[in-house]
């Protein structure tokens, strides 16, 4: 293989490597909808805290639940969890970026002001909240984790359609006599398409995390459906015991969050504008 | 001879191909407390070469030959010891004034920082240094403003602030790469004279590189041209700019905006015709050859040497200095 | 200058007045009644009606608003129903642990995040940097709660160094006090370190190439002296832009990693009063936990005219 085929190769690492993960993810996922090595929810207590191995493919819980099985189910529950807070935060927060970008002034300040208030409650704080007065699940979980994604794909948003607003074909577009609406939609929407899609792919890690962190407190979607983050709550008692019930959600959260971390990095490499801008 | 010059090439490493030759064949000498004006348009090279001496190039770009300062060949010193050299044998000034100078930073501590790290001085020793360099380069109510931060003065007061920072460490010998091309006409006379009473005054050598003839009429005792990466004529600066031997150092002069006059009588300001060559793709004979009004076959196939004329100035052209005259 | 912290400071009370007015509105646009909810499907009529008397809830909305935000302004934040006690006292208690959890964390984090950026920028492409990148790619991708769990796991159950959790209180000497925090601390610290670090690096990187660090290399000064003198103080802008915004994350993790390390601090106390419906309690600590970080990014602008003087002559 030639240097600069290697050297090419290398550079795209990131891109290849997330592809890979966040694929082997979403298979997983799909998959248990349809297929898991045992019913997740089904307690044997005979069989109760078995090691990797020694009982299925990762062991069981001290409910005798198969690990792997709930494994599956759990990356199914975090990423619909998340893709649904990631849409509600990215639809909310484009609307916003895309209207203070094409309204200067009073609007665009007010919104960026919401923003920065938006952004000063972590989705924990929200969930916390919204738990309280319509009791934990799923949806609470989506609000509170979305909520706080609207300040950041407004603030990414906005910055990316300042830039096209400035273009000379959206100075001709006005000229002609085109509304903000329409050249929101002709012009500055397709041309920002690319940098919403890189912030959706990276805003989904932080969306499983915080999913994670959600359902470890009680917050994320209701037992006895399993969670990653509920999973590590309860091997928390048993972490002398059977520290593989610690271990193996973790790794699973934190192979999931980086497989989304790389594949958007690599995304961002790919159509850096920077980049389009010198072609 | 305070800096002796020999061979000098600088060679930039490439990631699929041999080392691109940015510079090539230069060599010149300069005598204490003379100065050395180097001309040359954008891509000759010229920046390149005031890298070299200070021993500053980015590790992809390498320099070999020899640059004797004092007997001592700086290309084969180490980094620790080049930085003895830098700042205090040898000072540098920069193009742009207006990043040159680092923002967080009051003008006074920046004078006061080089100072201090060549010589064991106080803070108030060097401090009370640092103004009189200011005062020295005619900054205005000079004990409020060595307070001030670069944001806070204009770009040429800035560059004054660039000449008391080179110049407090009282170095032997100053380079000064384009030091008024970013300034106005009137503040580049203000700052060609603190240069030329602070070099005088203090018997420092100085190299000036500029694109600008007016400039080095000015300033220089020596001139040497450069084009493309190597040298193409050298000599006294008066000699060099009366009679110019190497068709290049005519169209320079040429082209060069008349005092007063602006814009010459036709509207049009005369130019080189041509563009520099790529250093990628150099042709085999003279560098100049697709610019030059004289060009013969001869100069196509291959590049001409190096001579030294009976009156010991220097010339790249196969014409000879007799051809011009 | 002043007249520019005076603009910034009214931006601020604004800021939380408006925060203050969502934190309420939430409270009572959203279906459920706070009494309701308090007591429970167990509670009678007449328990009930005494209760909303006694909570004031049958008071127009905008006269329980005012009475709730005087009596925050006059330290007054009212009774928790499930503690019996002021609610101002036992957040007072609780900031005693979360507050130094924040500020240890924040240190950790910026004292391995400043040195791994600087140098992976100062070594761009080498192993290093690379070395670098992989650790921080890593420690963003891990929660900090399970990093909390895996300190637990090495250095209390297998090594036996530190405790398991719990505090044992500032009465029991500084120094007990501070190895309780330490685990939470680095659990809190190593994934925010890892984003500060990233940061960081590309600060210094855009830093790096600015003539006048030439002109500092050219006075003489060595590499690591024109790095530490010249290009880091420049490159810290952005560094404590991050630092500033990443103190939302810090709290939702103080939340989570309290409850880990079952450390009584404010994030517990949101917790629990969760599980135990104190709507009160919730109300109060998040408005303080979210006013908290308005506070922290205004003291960030503060800090903005410090480290750049080119700043302060706009108001």
């Amino acid at each position: 293989m030639s240097g600069a085929l290697l050297s090419r190769l290398a550079g795209r690492l990131p891109l290849i490597l997330g592809g890979a993960i966040t694929a082997c993810i979403i298979g997983t996922a799909l998959v248990s909808q349809v297929w898991t090595p045992e019913a997740p929810t089904r307690m044997r207590f005979a069989l109760k805290l078995k090691g990797p191995l020694a009982q299925g493919l990762l062991g069981t819980d001290h409910f005798g639940r198969d690990l792997t099985s709930m494994l599956m189910v759990g990356a199914w529950n975090s990423l619909s969890i998340a893709v649904l807070a990631v849409l509600l935060g990215a639809m909310a927060g484009t609307l916003l970026g895309v209207t203070a970008a094409a309204r200067a002034g009073i609007i665009d300040g007010a919104i960026m002001r919401l923003c920065d208030i938006l952004f000063a409650f972590p989705a924990v704080l929200s969930a916390i909240m919204l738990g309280a007065l319509m009791g934990p699940g799923a949806l609470t979980a989506v609000v509170a984790i979305g909520v706080f994604m609207i300040p950041v794909f407004a603030r990414v948003t906005r910055s990316a359609a300042a830039q096209v607003w400035a273009r000379d074909y959206v100075l001709a577009a006005r000229a002609a006599g085109k509304g903000a609406a329409r050249i929101t939609l002709e012009h500055v929407l397709p041309n920002i398409a690319g940098q919403i899609i890189v912030q959706v792919t990276i805003q989904l890690g932080l969306a499983i995390l915080t999913e994670a962190g959600l359902s470890f407190l009680g917050l994320g979607i209701a037992p006895p459906a399993p969670s990653w983050g509920r999973m590590l709550a309860d091997a928390q008692t048993y972490l002398t015991a059977a520290p593989h019930l610690a271990l193996v959600p973790g790794i699973a959260i934190a192979l999931s969050v980086l497989g989304f971390n790389l594949l958007g990095d690599g995304l961002r490499d790919l159509i850096d504008p920077r980049r389009r801008l010198a072609a | 001879m305070m800096l002796e010059v020999r061979d000098l090439a600088i060679d930039i490493a490439r990631p699929d191909a041999e080392p691109l030759r940015l510079v090539n064949d230069v060599s010149f000498r300069l005598a204490a407390g003379r100065t050395l004006g180097i001309v040359g348009e954008s891509g000759s090279g010229k920046s390149m070469l005031l890298k070299a001496l200070i021993g500053l190039l980015p590790g992809t770009i390498r320099a070999t030959g020899s640059i004797l300062f004092d007997g001592t060949d700086l290309l084969a010193l180490g980094e620790a010891e080049m930085c003895r050299v830098r700042g205090r044998r040898i000072g540098m000034i920069f193009q742009e004034p207006m990043t040159a100078l680092n923002p967080a930073q009051r003008i006074g501590d920046q004078i006061a920082e080089g100072i201090r790290w060549h010589r064991r001085v106080s803070a108030a020793e060097a401090r009370a240094e640092a103004l009189q360099w200011l005062e020295r380069v005619r900054i205005p109510d000079a004990r409020r403003r060595i307070d001030t931060y670069p944001h806070e003065m204009s770009g040429g007061q800035r560059q004054r602030v660039g000449i008391a920072i080179a110049l407090a460490m009282r170095p032997d010998l100053l380079i000064a790469d384009e030091p008024t091309t970013a300034l106005d006409v009137t503040v580049q006379a203000e700052i060609l004279d603190i240069f030329d009473e602070l070099v005088s005054d203090l018997g420092v050598g100085l190299i000036l590189v500029s694109h600008d003839l007016g400039v080095i009429g000015r300033i220089a005792d020596e001139t040497l041209v450069l084009y493309a990466g190597t040298r193409m004529e050298e000599g006294p600066t008066e000699a060099v700019l009366r009679h110019p031997r190497h068709p290049y150092t005519r169209g320079l002069l040429a082209a060069m905006p008349r005092r007063g006059g602006g814009v010459g009588a036709g509207g049009d300001l005369p130019t080189i015709p041509g563009t520099v060559p790529s250093l990628a793709a150099l042709p085999p004979g003279c560098r100049f050859a697709n610019r030059c009004g004289c060009v013969t076959e001869a100069c196509r196939a291959a590049e001409p040497a190096w001579r030294t004329a009976a009156d010991g100035r220097g010339l790249r052209c196969i014409l000879g200095p007799e051809a011009a005259a | 200058m002043f007249r520019l912290v005076l603009r910034r400071g009214a931006g601020l009370v604004l800021t939380l007045l408006v925060m203050s007015l969502a934190i309420f509105l939430v409270m009572e646009v959203l279906p459920g009644d706070p009494a309701a909810i308090q007591l429970g499907t167990s509670g009678r009529a007449d328990t009930l009606a005494a209760l909303r008397q006694s909570m004031g809830l049958d008071q127009p909305a905008v006269v329980r608003y005012l009475a709730w935000i005087s009596g925050m302004l006059r330290g007054d934040f009212g009774t928790s129903f499930t503690y019996g006690v002021p609610v101002a006292g036992l957040i007072a208690e609780r900031l005693a642990v979360t507050l130094p959890l924040a500020l240890m964390a924040i240190v950790l984090s910026t004292a391995i995040a400043l040195p791994l950026g600087v140098i992976a920028a100062a070594r761009n492409g080498t192993a290093v940097d690379h070395g670098a990148t992989l650790f921080t790619q890593i420690c963003v991708a891990v929660p900090n709660f399970w990093i909390g769990l895996v300190l637990i796991l090495l250095f209390s159950s297998q090594l036996g160094w530190f405790p398991a959790g719990g505090f044992p209180g500032w009465e029991a000497g500084l120094g007990a006090g501070l190895k309780a925090l330490l685990l939470p601390a680095v659990a809190l610290a190593l994934p925010q370190s890892a984003i500060l670090a990233r940061v960081t690096r590309a600060a210094v990187l855009d830093v790096l190439n600015e003539d006048f660090v030439a002109t500092a290399r050219a006075k003489g000064l060595n590499r690591s002296a024109a790095l530490w003198r010249h290009v880091v103080p420049n490159a810290l802008v952005p560094v404590v832009t991050i630092m500033g915004l990443q103190f939302s994350f810090l709290i939702a993790g103080a939340v989570l990693v309290e409850n880990v390390f079952v450390l009584p601090g404010l994030g517990r106390l949101a917790f629990q009063a969760l599980a135990q419906r104190d709507l009160l309690v919730i109300r109060d600590v998040v408005l303080l936990f979210a006013g908290l970080v308005v506070v922290v990014n205004f003291l960030v602008d503060m800090a903005y005219l410090a480290l750049d003087p080119r700043l302060r002559g706009r108001a």
